[in-house]
């Protein structure tokens, strides 16, 4: 009736697309910037430095993928549950998980050929991840329990659990710090060098594991656009009514995005432990679980804006440790403000840009004709 | 009076050459509407045609680009709807501005309490509406909670609250759309009483037998713009139709008569309860054939939405059986998908809510519920040339307009979502079909298009269950109708012996005599 009355233009078409998140990083950096100058550094001093230690050395863009790895995996971890209308903010959990899975292959097979064991570390960090998922989206789904809450829960099960393991079971005999022994040789993964990059990277942990997460990122694309599964999912994430009308389960589809969603998060410890620790050890995921909500908030949940954003949380993480080290003002958690800087504005405050975004868009072509 | 006002007499309401625009969209054009004081003006026109708009102009929601609002000889600016309450301008809407758990007392004062205490209020509001309830029949308990009213009931509060207001101009947005025939009538008595005590009354309504019944005066929108404004007593319901649409348009559903077969469709002794565990469909027993419409009749609320999902396999049901071309389907545990395939099409009645994700566009839309089938996906994976091929040939073929098959549903109006819905669950070749309100939000010429469709389909031996509140649509289509009320079958008429009255009398839950 009264429609024509609210008409909002919320949809996020053209150049806004890109624009959008761009302009959010260039707010965030800029509050950063006035961060550092307020503790008595140069903003652009710090932004060279940042720049230099992330995308302008060879080193610097070796250590910014490797992270770049764990981000694409959780980014997309989140991207895909969000899909399906699940709020997943449990990767670091299912990603501790999954890491134990692996690592236990790793630790068992070892002394195998990679070509057996790599595979099956990769499939056991899978379904250890999605094991880990698969109980509270069952919760949800037969029985109510609010999946954002029984995530959070998991994720501090998961890392009880996992200090318990290394403290007590797994720990190397006649160790001190809670973590196994070295895996054997077969269960690395091949670093950069061994997989035709020369040794351009060969100071940095960047692995095969970069091209199994860009792998994963066109098979979740494909996936979620290209199968009626992916249809299915996607009707459910938008509209769970019509989901029921079109004969499909809501509750099969989150406990299948889910099973998904963990075993992407469960292929951290591909990179971080078979591709550079070598052992399982204490806190191995470091966040990158909860950085995951970030990059699939700022990538749209698409794969392609996942893998986008992955790389520039792991430019600001690189970049971030690399200015750490160099201005002794600037700590470690000056990396965390700006990530969090970043996702308040592409998460909670989106909308505050979009409108003149849209706006911009709209009239700038005219204005360019005229 | 009424029909011809003398010219010199103040207007109550005078709307002159009002424009609109919503970004690109010219929602009223030049608008001019002259109410004259103690009359009943109709406004009629097709959805979109900018009747709310003009009527939320006038009523203060928007405030006009250009043209001017006069209240009785008194130019004004209205910027707000406090502002035409101030003015003596009402609206009632169509879904009721109450607070079901006050009583009608307090609802009626709400917003004009005046004072920190309430008592004075509410004793000076009692008197008052006791006067007003014996002048305009429009009696309704004062300390009743306003939840527990049927709705006809919550209508009138509504009114009263206007009438409260001292308003002189009372606005009704599609009243009747939640009434049985017979509460009609008695809003129409009500409404005639009002004006022969003065005041001025705009009924918007896309139902013409009501404007031919109640109105003195008519105006006809189309696409913005008045294209007609003409005494009632000097027009006819389809030469207004034709006004409305811009074309000729057959009033009358063509149809020979049913040859039904084998049925197809058997419910029996079905019980549904809603998520509290409330009874809301009671020992329902019906059967539709090959090759008939069966209309379901009743006020909206009354089970109907409740039983379709449960035919559908949307929602579990209570107790009962449910047998779709052979199969017991609750027994055999046949979910939605299963029914479907075993030959159940189902045109749900919420389209935006059920029938179709409003993020994804035409084509997307056009696989819902399909997504599993040849020729739109193969071992799991989607076709996307295959969809984009018939998506394109069903909407050329159902005359949807534009015929874009990568246009957002959303970007489509109300009829053209329709026509995408029924594209898609007449064309998988259905044995069963369930259709919900099929022309709720659609305008005259689509409705024609659309009633013609659903004949053809059971002249082609298809099995159509028709759920519908306007009564027009079930006696037009329908072979047999089933009344629904409060749960259960109030009856069942065969279309030859069914009126408008008998069908109105079991909606209202009076036992129909003459059924045998």
């Amino acid at each position: 009736m009264a429609k024509l009355g609210h008409r909002r233009d919320d949809t996020v078409n053209g150049w806004t697309v890109v624009l959008l998140p761009v302009a959010n990083l260039v707010i965030a950096l800029a509050i950063s910037g006035a961060i550092v100058w307020l503790l008595g550094e140069s903003p652009w001093a710090a932004l060279k430095l940042m720049l230099n230690g992330s995308v302008a050395t060879a080193d610097g863009i070796g250590y910014t993928l490797y992270y770049a790895t764990n981000f694409i995996f959780t980014g997309l971890a989140v991207a895909v549950a969000y899909r399906a209308g699940v709020f997943n903010i449990g990767a670091e959990g299912q990603a501790y998980i999954g890491g134990l899975g692996s690592g236990l292959v790793a630790l068992a097979l070892g002394q195998h050929s990679p070509w057996i064991v790599l595979p099956l570390a990769i499939a056991a960090g899978a379904i250890f991840g999605a094991a880990w998922a698969f109980i509270p989206a069952w919760l949800q789904a037969r029985r109510g329990s609010h999946i954002v809450i029984t995530t959070v829960m998991f994720n501090f099960i998961a890392a009880a659990v996992m200090t318990h393991l290394l403290v007590n079971v797994l720990i190397a005999p006649g160790q001190q710090s809670p973590e196994t022994r070295e895996f054997g040789p077969g269960a690395v993964m091949p670093p950069a060098s061994a997989i035709g990059f020369g040794d351009r990277f060969a100071a940095t942990p960047l692995n095969l594991a970069f091209g199994l997460a860009l792998l994963a990122a066109a098979l979740v694309w494909f996936w979620i656009w290209r199968t009626r599964w992916g249809y299915a999912w996607r009707v459910v994430g938008q509209n769970p009514v019509a989901a029921r009308y079109a004969g499909i389960d809501p509750g099969r589809v989150v406990i299948a995005a889910m099973l998904l969603s963990g075993a992407l998060a469960g292929c951290l410890g591909v990179n971080e432990l078979l591709g550079s620790q070598h052992r399982i050890a204490l806190e191995f995921p470091a966040g990158a679980g909860f950085v995951g909500i970030a990059v699939a908030l700022m990538g749209r949940n698409h794969p392609v804006g996942v893998v986008a954003s992955a790389i520039l949380f792991g430019a600001l993480y690189q970049g971030g440790s690399q200015l750490s080290f160099d201005m002794p003002k600037v700590n470690r958690d000056m990396v965390v403000v700006i990530q969090g800087l970043v996702i308040l504005l592409c998460g909670a405050m989106e909308h505050v840009l979009h409108q003149p975004l849209n706006w911009v868009c709209r009239r700038w072509p005219r204005k360019a004709v005229a | 009076m009424p029909a011809d006002a003398p010219a010199s007499a103040v207007p109550a309401l005078e709307l002159r050459h009002i424009d609109k625009r919503f970004g690109t969209v010219q929602a009223n054009r030049d608008v001019s509407l002259v109410v004259a004081a103690g009359s009943i003006h109709g406004l009629i026109g097709e959805n979109g045609a900018g009747k709310s708009t003009l009527m939320n102009i006038a009523y203060g929601v928007h405030e006009p680009d250009t043209g001017e609002i006069w209240v009785a000889g008194q130019r004004r600016v209205l910027g707000s709807p406090a502002a035409a309450i101030a003015a003596g301008i009402a609206m009632v809407h169509q879904h009721f501005m109450l607070v079901p758990n006050f009583t009608v007392l307090e609802n009626v004062i709400l917003g004009v309490e005046g004072g920190l205490t309430l008592r004075a209020r509410l004793r000076e509001a009692r008197e008052r509406l006791a006067a007003l309830g014996r002048d305009y029949e429009l009696d309704v308990p004062l300390d009743a909670l306003v939840g527990e009213l049927p709705v006809g009931g919550q209508q009138r509060v509504e009114i009263l609250k206007a009438l409260y207001r001292r308003a002189q101009i009372l606005i009704l947005d599609e009243p009747t759309a939640v009434l049985t025939p017979q509460e009609t009538q008695r809003l129409f008595r009500m409404l005639r009483r009002l004006r022969d005590e003065g005041k001025s009354i705009v009924l918007v309504t896309h139902k013409l037998p009501e404007i031919m019944a109640v109105t003195d005066r008519v105006t006809v929108m189309r696409q913005g713009a008045v294209v007609d404004e003409v005494p009632t007593a000097q027009t006819a319901p389809r030469q207004l139709a034709e006004r409305m649409v811009g074309r000729p348009v057959s009033m009358r559903i063509e149809k020979t008569p049913a040859i039904p077969g084998e049925p197809l469709l058997e419910v029996r002794q079905l019980g549904i309860r809603d998520d509290r565990g409330i009874e809301r469909v009671r020992d329902v027993s019906f059967t539709v054939r090959a090759g008939e419409i069966v209309g379901l009749a009743g006020v909206a609320g009354n089970g109907q939405t409740e039983l379709l999902e449960a035919i559908a396999g949307m929602a579990p049901i209570d107790r009962g059986e449910i047998r779709l071309c052979g199969h017991d389907v609750v027994r055999e545990g046949l979910d939605g998908a299963k029914r479907r395939a075993l030959g159940l099409a189902h045109v749900p009645e919420d389209r935006l809510r059920t029938g179709v994700v409003s993020s994804f566009s035409a084509e997307d839309n056009l696989l819902l519920g399909y997504q599993d089938r040849a020729p739109f996906s193969r071992h799991g994976i989607l076709q996307r040339t295959a969809i984009r091929e018939v998506a394109a040939a069903r909407l050329r073929e159902h005359d949807v307009r534009p015929a874009a098959p990568t246009m957002p549903i959303v970007a489509f109006s109300g009829g053209n979502q329709q026509k995408i819905v029924l594209a898609r669950e007449m064309d998988m070749n259905p044995r069963v079909l369930l259709v919900g309100q099929p022309t709720r939000g659609v305008d005259i010429g689509a409705i024609e298009a659309i009633h013609r469709r659903l004949v053809a389909l059971r002249d082609a031996g298809k099995a159509l269950l028709v759920v519908s509140v306007e009564l027009d649509e079930i006696l037009g289509l329908s072979d047999r109708i089933l009344v629904m009320h409060d749960g259960k079958i109030a009856g069942e008429l065969r279309a030859e012996e069914a009126t408008e009255e008998r069908i109105g009398r079991l909606m209202a839950g009076v036992a129909d005599k003459t059924h045998g």
